[in-house]
């Protein structure tokens, strides 16, 4: 699908009526239907996908249709789900609960800032399926129905579920605000999980779980071809540094296992990134190895449900295990990182069979991963330079003025939010913040996590990631902020679509590449342009 | 619309309650036994809606963490925004529970030309909120004066502090008037703040006028429609010690005050109200982020669940891998070598 043009959506954002501008619908929203539009909802899934992974009710159907070819018992395929889920999920039930419908997570959805539609308010998008339960499940609903805000599960309902829940990152940017913590997130999930059991979902979704699990990772990109593409990128960096650097793969004994998102391996500008993080554990001497099987630091599982993503994360550990490692090094990725962090270990551990990790240079023991056994690059990284193990010119990095942009789930759901910071600060001679209601906890997402960084649906991305354009708009015009810099893989390549729309000029890196740029090798020939090929300062022309 | 009918149900309990105050044997019912009922289906509910969330597994750790976590030692954590153990979890409950720390964070967004986001600080919702909340607090307190014999000195003190502006005769409380200021504020905004009219549901309106209601009935029964207060202590000392009596001519406006609060007991365990309780129970604030130190269980974990397995991946791909250099675990048969 084409880019909007900017004139109109920026008039439309900011102009057209909507409930952002001041305008009140004027049906009540338990009484609207929900409308298709071909740039409002994601391809459906190929059923062969849904076949392979054993979903059910696996069909081809279309979101614009009126007939979404449901299974005759579909309510109560979902009234039972739902039944199971308030039983097995505390924060499910209490979220259904507790709200008092406050709004005070209202305008901070980047979705609703970008639509103004009410339905992308965090509390009424949870109220799309508050109302059911309260329906079904409590007895104000059953006692007094509407007056209670209750109402009945239909197809209309359900088909609205499905366009809300596709307008969700699971950013969590509304929880911070909530006065009793209700996360969204985790009524997305739920929804969505409820939606799979009737067969709908999206393809950009299930094709990354579905790759992921047969060859290991999004792309569905072979060993062979994987291990390929990391070979070229280390040609580049003897191209740039003069410096061959080993590329371990699959290699018994080991110290450390890394893994990475798969996009640092093939997508720009992801591989810029990968190149960090070889110059830096060439330059470390590391005995490390990146592994195939387990060559997905990414788990759309997360977007899909617990049972996938637990299946999907359970190959680091196996991986792990086979290969002896002491413990695992994670690559720079936002959704990775809140699967590493809160998940796996409870999923797939305990992981008795590897060591506290230690740094094999400093001599740090990461304590804060004392249990799940893996550290994140930025940790790893941020303690080597303290204890002056690396050996920067951030003035190779001088043509990037950076910003900083957090990612939703290093940032509020692990607290990540120092470290890159403190390797900005050592890798390149000046950068800076956004605006402060914009960054840290208060970060805004891309607009396109969750598996929503597919082309049908820029209409959408473009508006969804305005907060985050916005700010990057305001550091470009008052800093000449030329580097939107980050530590997730999603954004790498979601950022990208964004501010080349709204911001063009600014580029988008991880903070490793800007590390590898920076890096003084041993025996290098002097470098006359970055990672990218693009000259140095002072080497232009 | 949505406040229309909540509104007509506040008034039809008015009207119930002025018509059982004349009419003898109701009084008993409305004064006496409603209480008991009320009560009993607040505590009953109250705590069945608690047990019931409490018997809920929590199969992730899942905080929402608003601060650097503890990670290298030399980098500065936020104990409160970010705990890593129990004793910080009390530390950023108390800040929820007491001081609405979430809601303290409130901003307003704007869009305008450009177009131009912008975030501006926003603190009446928590303001209003507060003081709305503590009014209530106080005024619970001070009516333990009246099933309490004798009456404890802390109930006395803030009594008095409440008074201390010594407006008035009898004394003015200030958390009357705040109480009802800040109902009015709350009821206002959904009224006039267009998100939050489209949002609000006949289930937010009600229990504000409700309050709303209460907290003038109250005024009104100690300075307009005064009520025989030493009647209203001998019934309520009867509720309490078990032992009721209905002392005569107490005056309806203490029926419609009852009524109204015996309405609100009721009605709380099956509403949004309960987030009294559950503020406490929120697993992405009362959990701590220390989740790659120390593993948590989940109850239900599946452990049939495994990975698509390394041999299944390596049979798929042997040959490949082994063509491109990358280390396998069985070498290929000799035949199929044959066959490339």
């Amino acid at each position: 699908m084409a880019l909007p043009k900017l004139e109109e959506l920026s008039k439309s954002v900011a102009k057209g009526p909507s409930l952002m501008t001041g305008g009140i619908p004027r049906h009540d929203w338990l009484e609207t239907t929900p409308v298709f539009k071909p740039e409002n909802f994601p391809y459906p899934t190929n059923p062969k996908r849904l076949e392979y992974l054993g979903f059910p009710n696996p069909r081809v159907w279309s979101p614009e249709d009126e007939d979404w070819k449901l299974p005759e018992n579909w309510k109560d395929i979902i009234l039972q789900g739902f039944k199971e889920r308030i039983d097995k999920f505390r924060s499910f039930r209490i979220f259904m609960d507790c709200c008092v419908r406050c709004g005070a997570c209202a305008d901070k959805c980047h979705f609703f800032l970008g639509t103004g539609d009410p339905k992308n308010m965090p509390v009424l998008r949870a109220e799309l399926i508050r109302s059911v339960y309260r329906n079904d499940f409590t007895t104000a609903g059953k006692l007094f129905g509407k007056l209670s805000g209750a109402r009945d599960l239909t197809v209309d309902v359900l088909k609205e579920w499905a366009q809300y829940a596709y307008q969700c990152t699971e950013c969590r940017r509304c929880s911070i605000f909530c006065p009793y913590g209700i996360d969204t997130c985790e009524i997305t999930m739920m929804m969505r999980e409820l939606l799979h059991l009737v067969g709908i979902s999206i393809n950009w979704c299930m094709e990354p779980v579905s790759n992921s699990n047969r060859t290991g990772n999004h792309m569905g990109l072979q060993p062979h071809t994987y291990y390929e593409n990391v070979q070229y990128l280390a040609e580049d960096i003897e191209e740039i540094t003069g410096v061959k650097v080993d590329v371990p793969f699959n290699k018994k004994g080991a110290d450390i296992l890394f893994i990475t998102p798969s996009a640092d391996v093939f997508a720009e500008p992801g591989i810029y990134t990968c190149m960090g993080y070889l110059i830096l554990f060439h330059y470390l001497g590391l005995n490390y190895t990146w592994s195939t099987y387990a060559s997905e630091g990414g788990n759309f599982g997360l977007f899909t449900s617990n049972e996938m993503m637990k299946k999907l994360n359970g190959k680091m550990y196996a991986e792990a295990k086979r290969l002896g490692v002491k413990w695992i090094l994670g690559g720079e990725c936002g959704h990775m990182w809140r699967v590493v962090h809160q998940y796996m270990d409870t999923m797939n551990g305990p992981a008795d069979f590897l060591e506290v990790p230690v740094s094999p240079i400093t001599g740090t023991r990461f304590d804060n991963a004392a249990s799940t056994k893996m550290v994140h690059i930025s940790e790893f990284t941020a303690d080597l330079i303290k204890n002056g193990k690396l050996k920067l010119d951030p003035s190779r990095n001088a043509h990037r003025i950076p910003t900083f942009h957090d990612s939703c789930n290093p940032a509020r759901a692990m607290g990540l939010l120092e470290e890159p910071r403190y390797i900005l600060d050592h890798v390149v001679p000046k950068w800076h913040e956004m605006p402060e209601n914009t960054i840290r906890e208060k970060t805004f997402c891309c607009g396109s996590g969750t598996a929503l960084n597919t082309d049908e649906i820029m209409d959408l991305r473009m508006r969804s990631g305005l907060p985050r354009a916005n700010a990057v708009k305001f550091v470009q015009d008052k800093f000449n902020v030329n580097m939107l810099s980050c530590v997730c893989a999603i954004d790498r390549a979601t950022l990208l679509s964004l501010v080349n729309y709204w911001t063009p000029g600014v580029e988008v890196c991880g903070i490793s590449e800007l590390v590898g740029n920076a890096l003084i090798l041993d025996g290098e020939q002097k470098r006359e342009t970055g990672l990218r090929f693009e000259p140095l300062a002072g080497m232009e022309g | 619309m949505k406040v229309l009918y909540p509104f007509i149900a506040v008034l039809a309990l008015v009207a119930v309650a002025l018509v059982g105050s004349q009419i003898s044997g109701l009084q008993y019912l409305l004064g006496v036994a409603l209480p008991y009922l009320a009560f009993a289906i607040f505590l009953g509910g109250f705590v069945y809606r608690v047990l019931q969330w409490a018997k809920t597994p929590v199969p992730f750790r899942i905080p929402t963490t608003c601060g650097q976590e503890k990670s290298l030692s030399w980098i500065k954590r936020d104990p409160l925004d970010c705990p890593n153990n129990k004793l910080e979890v009390v530390g950023r409950m108390f800040l929820e529970v007491f001081l609405f720390r979430s809601l303290f964070r409130n901003t307003k967004a704007e869009i305008g030309e450009g177009p131009q986001l912008s975030y501006g600080s926003s603190k009446y919702l928590w303001l209003f909120g507060i003081l709305f909340h503590y009014s209530f607090l106080v005024i619970v307190l001070r009516h333990l004066r009246l099933f309490t014999e004798p009456i404890p000195l802390f109930v006395k003190v803030i009594e008095f502090g409440d008074g201390i502006l010594q407006l008035g005769a009898p004394t003015i409380y200030q958390t009357d008037l705040v109480l009802l200021g800040a109902v009015a504020f709350l009821l206002g905004r959904r009224l006039i703040m267009p998100q939050l009219r489209y949002l609000s549901l006949p289930a937010d309106y009600f229990p504000l006028l409700l309050i709303f209601s209460i907290g003038l009935s109250g005024i009104l029964m100690r300075w307009v429609f005064r009520v025989d207060i030493v009647a209203v202590k001998q019934l309520t000392d009867g509720i309490a010690s078990f032992s009721p009596v209905l002392p005569d001519g107490i005056g309806p406006m203490f029926f419609v005050h009852v009524v109204l609060v015996c309405t609100l007991l009721i009605y709380f365990p099956f509403s949004k109200l309960m987030h009294m309780g559950g503020v406490f129970l929120s697993p992405t604030r009362n959990m701590s982020n220390n989740n790659r130190a120390v593993r948590h269980i989940n109850p239900w974990n599946d452990p049939n669940i495994k990975p698509h397995s390394y041999a299944a991946y390596e049979d798929e791909f042997r040959e490949f891998m082994v063509e491109a250099g990358l280390p396998v675990e069985k070498e290929l048969p000799p035949a199929e070598k044959k066959e490339e």
